[in-house]
């Protein structure tokens, strides 16, 4: 492996000088526990965002149905959990969650990625409706009423260590061969077929993945949050981890984590307004479209801006 | 028997319901290839309307209808003119993503309002109720099922025998021939969404007496079941959506009647992958093949 | 034995008979032009050859010599013939048929590099655990993915903008762009809609130069269609005519030009100053 370019080191070293940085706010109580479930959103909408960007932002099949597989991930592994209550419970409650959205994510994957853009979306508003709708019946999930005093084991550990390997395994995936092979359905799925590239097989792979992340994100929120229903995962949970898709600009990864980050702290200072905030988003969403419609980022990533100074550089 | 019957007259009032719905959904789609998804709240709001026609200026059923008909009919070109119009252009997803910005803003514009809560429609109409052959049918359903009728009638009217209509056949077919031919698009998208959304209002004020309750979240689920009955009819097409209004809300009753009401939405959206993947053109649709 | 072989292959769109009962053949190494007036069924008998369109009916065979050794150590050459219709186009494309678009259809918002690079997917040596983990095996794989992608580029004088994207190319080199991404796929049998549409004479002959070129570099059989007759009757060996779907014609750029049906089907178009 390559690991040690100039590059990977520095992201390391970023990565671990950001952990240590936020877990020692916390130990000396400057982050406070209140101010914790604000990281721990971040980190969760990360996981979200990313996943979905790789469906709907670089694969370009718009999904709205992110959350039935947050769902997915969350009940399976909070079932998990409250029997084996220990961290190897919690992790193997995170795969198996995971693992099972992964393969609902596959089965409605393929029947439904045959449609197109606004019939997909309908289609997966739909799936993950039904989804809720089961939740809601079910017996061992509990109906309406829901799962409470889930264990809790997710921490801000957990939940960094999750979003890092969410964030660098699928930037990995869309720099390989297999993503530019997701990449160019979303640029011309016609052309991309006269290539060579089997558009099903790697429609179904970019849902599968994305399908098995948002289990992740959805494992870690069951355990955090110590308490599931099935509302909590319906129509406007997908449509917040789209916004935060669209705002980051979809096809850029970077993007999604930006804007995770701006919209939980959105979240947290309007915490009492629920309507006003209801309202911003609304606006922005809409203002977005109009002016911005490739979102903060469009489909750059971070190092493509160091990439544009290196190039001027060379002229001068 | 008697109870299929109930069911099917209890399905063919929230039938009506969607298909009024549903129509304003496919001719938007018909003309600019938009899902509307502020649709099922410009019908909220139109319900909103009518509760304060009859609760505060004391107005009947019809002078309300009228009413909430009207200014949904400029809420649907406001909301046309200053979130869609700018995006004629842009790609198909940043418009469907502007519509359910354009939703929540209404959702919750209204919610900061009025308030989250449940208010209970005043009931305007007449308890009488009728009684065939065991099966009954009460004042509420009889206005739902004549008013759709009447509005359906004026609907077939204006698209085919007047010039409006006309030109919004035009431009749903091809909007640049349309131009060229001397008709305005931008003023025939506007009348499109004006009809659409007064529908919706009626809708909205209809649904209020049936169900007596409306909230401002109240749009999201009908909005939603009434796209099942767009697409189920064959999105674009004007007949199809009553067909497929009728057709969800029968089917919903008899789920419900029958079978267990829990699932109920869960099988109008099962419904609704299947006939996108068996049937996507629905029942009375055109299929449209892009050119290589 | 021809390396294509097309045998009635008919396609109707409802009522409408777009190509009807063609029958043609492709010998190896062979430059075929395909030419009709505006409307003929030219793009429609490509897009059937390349999988877009399903065949309504007839067969279109690919026959591919394959060197095999036997029990001796004999080196014998074995025709292997593979039915092109009705599959998928990634499949047609895996069987060795690439294509360029009338209405050039690159991945416009993506690099001249990735443009290639995801031509050349189907014949990549890594798998999915490589791709998420960046393990060795993938870098190595990705030199040789961009060397021999500028090595391609470079053909079409385009390796110094291969960051560049698609779309900011001039019309020119889009064009050839495509042709280098067509490239990509080691094809057998090239494919190009109308490769000189939209350029001037000088572009033209440049185009000429380089489609001959690559036919002997690649080793290629390249089948045409095109509008600009002063190309198709300069470098096409074999020239097949297309007309309300049916073939009228076939033979040599010169039979072709005094063929009468071809001139009726051609009147008041430009086959006679040629």
């Amino acid at each position: 492996m390559r690991a040690l370019t100039k590059k990977n080191i520095l992201i390391f070293v970023g990565i671990l000088l950001t952990f240590a940085i936020v877990q020692g706010l916390i130990s000396v109580g400057i982050i406070s526990s209140f101010h914790e479930i604000t990281i721990a959103l971040i980190c969760i909408n990360i996981i979200m965002a990313v996943s979905l960007n790789l469906i709907t932002g670089f694969t370009g099949q718009f999904s709205l149905g992110h959350a039935g597989f947050m769902s997915i991930g969350a009940y399976v592994c909070a079932l998990i959990i409250m029997r084996y209550d220990s961290t190897a419970g919690f992790l193997m409650g995170i795969l198996a969650g995971a693992l099972v959205a992964t393969i609902v994510g596959i089965l409605i994957g393929i029947p439904t990625l045959r449609l197109k853009g606004d019939y997909l979306a309908i289609a997966t508003l739909g799936m993950a409706e039904i989804i809720r709708v089961v939740f809601l019946n079910l017996e061992i999930t509990n109906g309406a009423a829901g799962l409470s005093g889930i264990p809790r084991h997710a921490n801000w550990f957990w939940l960094f260590f999750f979003a890092v390997i969410t964030v660098l395994t699928i930037n990995n995936f869309i720099r390989s061969s297999h993503g530019r092979a997701c990449i160019s359905i979303r640029e011309d799925e016609i052309a991309a077929e006269s290539m060579g590239i089997n558009t099903t097989k790697y429609k179904v792979m970019a849902f599968a993945i994305g399908a098995f992340f948002a289990g992740v994100g959805g494992a870690l929120y069951a355990s955090y949050f110590y308490f599931l229903k099935p509302n909590i995962f319906g129509f406007m949970k997908s449509i917040d981890i789209l916004v935060i898709v669209v705002l980051g600009g979809l096809g850029s990864v970077t993007g999604s984590v930006v804007a995770a980050i701006l919209l939980a702290l959105l979240t947290t200072f309007l915490q009492a307004f629920t309507e006003i905030r209801m309202i911003l988003y609304a606006l922005l969403l809409v203002v977005i479209m109009i002016f911005r419609p490739q979102g903060l980022f469009g489909t750059k990533e971070i190092n493509d801006f160091f990439k544009f100074r290196k190039k001027h550089e060379r002229i001068e | 028997m008697e109870q299929f019957l109930q069911q099917v007259v209890n399905g063919i009032s929230l039938g009506s319901i969607y298909a009024l719905i549903a129509l304003g959904y496919t001719m938007v789609y018909g003309i600019i290839k938009l899902i509307n998804f502020a649709h099922g709240d410009v019908y909220m709001i139109g319900a909103y309307i009518g509760f304060a026609a009859i609760t505060y200026a004391k107005l009947g059923f019809f002078p309300a209808l009228l009413i909430s008909m009207i200014l949904c009919a400029i809420l649907g070109v406001v909301i046309e003119r200053i979130a869609y119009k700018p995006l004629r252009n842009s790609t198909r997803i940043a418009v469907l993503i502007t519509a359910i910005g354009v939703s929540l803003f209404l959702e919750y514009v209204m919610m900061f309002f009025v308030g989250a809560e449940v208010r209970s429609y005043p009931n305007v109409l007449s308890n009488y109720t009728l009684h065939l052959h065991g099966v009954v049918i009460n004042m509420q359903q009889i206005y739902i099922i004549v008013t759709a009728i009447a509005l359906m009638v004026l609907l077939q009217f204006i698209v085919h025998k007047t010039k409006t209509g006309k030109a919004m056949r035009a431009v749903s077919i091809d909007q640049d021939a349309a131009q060229l031919m001397g008709i305005n698009a931008d003023s025939t998208i506007s009348y499109t969404f004006a009809i659409g959304s007064a529908f919706a209002g009626a809708a909205g004020v209809l649904v209020g007496i049936y169900y007596n309750s409306i909230d401002p979240l109240m749009g999201i689920m009908p909005g939603l079941k009434a796209f099942v009955a767009a697409v189920f009819g064959g999105i674009g097409s004007i007949p199809g959506a009553m067909i497929g209004g009728l057709g969800i809300g029968i089917m919903e009753t008899l789920v419900s009647g029958y079978g267990n009401s829990m699932y109920r939405d869960a099988f109008v959206f099962l419904f609704l992958i299947l006939i996108l993947i068996l049937k996507p053109t629905g029942l009375m649709g055109k299929n449209i093949r892009e050119k290589v | 034995m021809p390396l294509l072989s097309v045998e009635k292959l008919t396609k109707s769109f409802g009522g409408l008979t777009a190509v009807s009962s063609v029958t043609m053949h492709i010998d190896k190494g062979e430059l075929v032009g395909l030419i009709g007036p505006n409307g003929a069924g030219k793009t429609t008998l490509f897009n059937l050859l390349t999988g877009v369109y399903e065949p309504t009916s007839g067969s279109i065979k690919l026959h591919l010599p394959q060197e095999e050794q036997d029990k001796d150590g004999k080196v014998k050459t074995k025709v292997i013939t593979k039915e092109l219709g009705g599959l998928k186009p990634y499949n047609v494309t895996k069987a060795g048929l690439a294509r360029t678009f009338q209405n050039i259809r690159l991945f416009k918002d993506l690099t001249v590099l990735d443009n290639v690079r995801i031509a050349m997917h189907q014949n990549i040596r890594y798998r999915l655990p490589s791709a998420f983990l960046h393990l060795n095996k993938f870098h190595n794989e990705e030199d040789r993915l961009v060397e021999e992608a500028e090595k391609l580029l470079d053909i079409f004088k385009l390796s110094h903008k291969k960051e560049e994207l698609a779309k900011n190319l001039p019309y020119g080199e889009q064009r050839h762009l495509e042709i280098a991404r067509a490239l990509a796929t080691k094809p057998v049998i090239l494919l190009l809609d109308e490769p000189a549409a939209g350029m001037n004479p000088n572009e033209t002959a440049e185009l000429t130069e380089t489609i001959e070129w690559i036919r002997k570099e690649f080793d290629l059989t390249i089948l045409l269609i095109e509008h600009d007759m002063s190309l198709v009757m300069k470098i096409c060996e074999r020239i097949y005519v297309l007309d309300y779907g049916m073939l009228i014609a076939s033979g040599k750029p010169a039979e072709i030009r005094t063929n009468k049906r071809v001139i009726e089907a051609y009147l008041g178009e430009e086959v006679s100053n040629a």
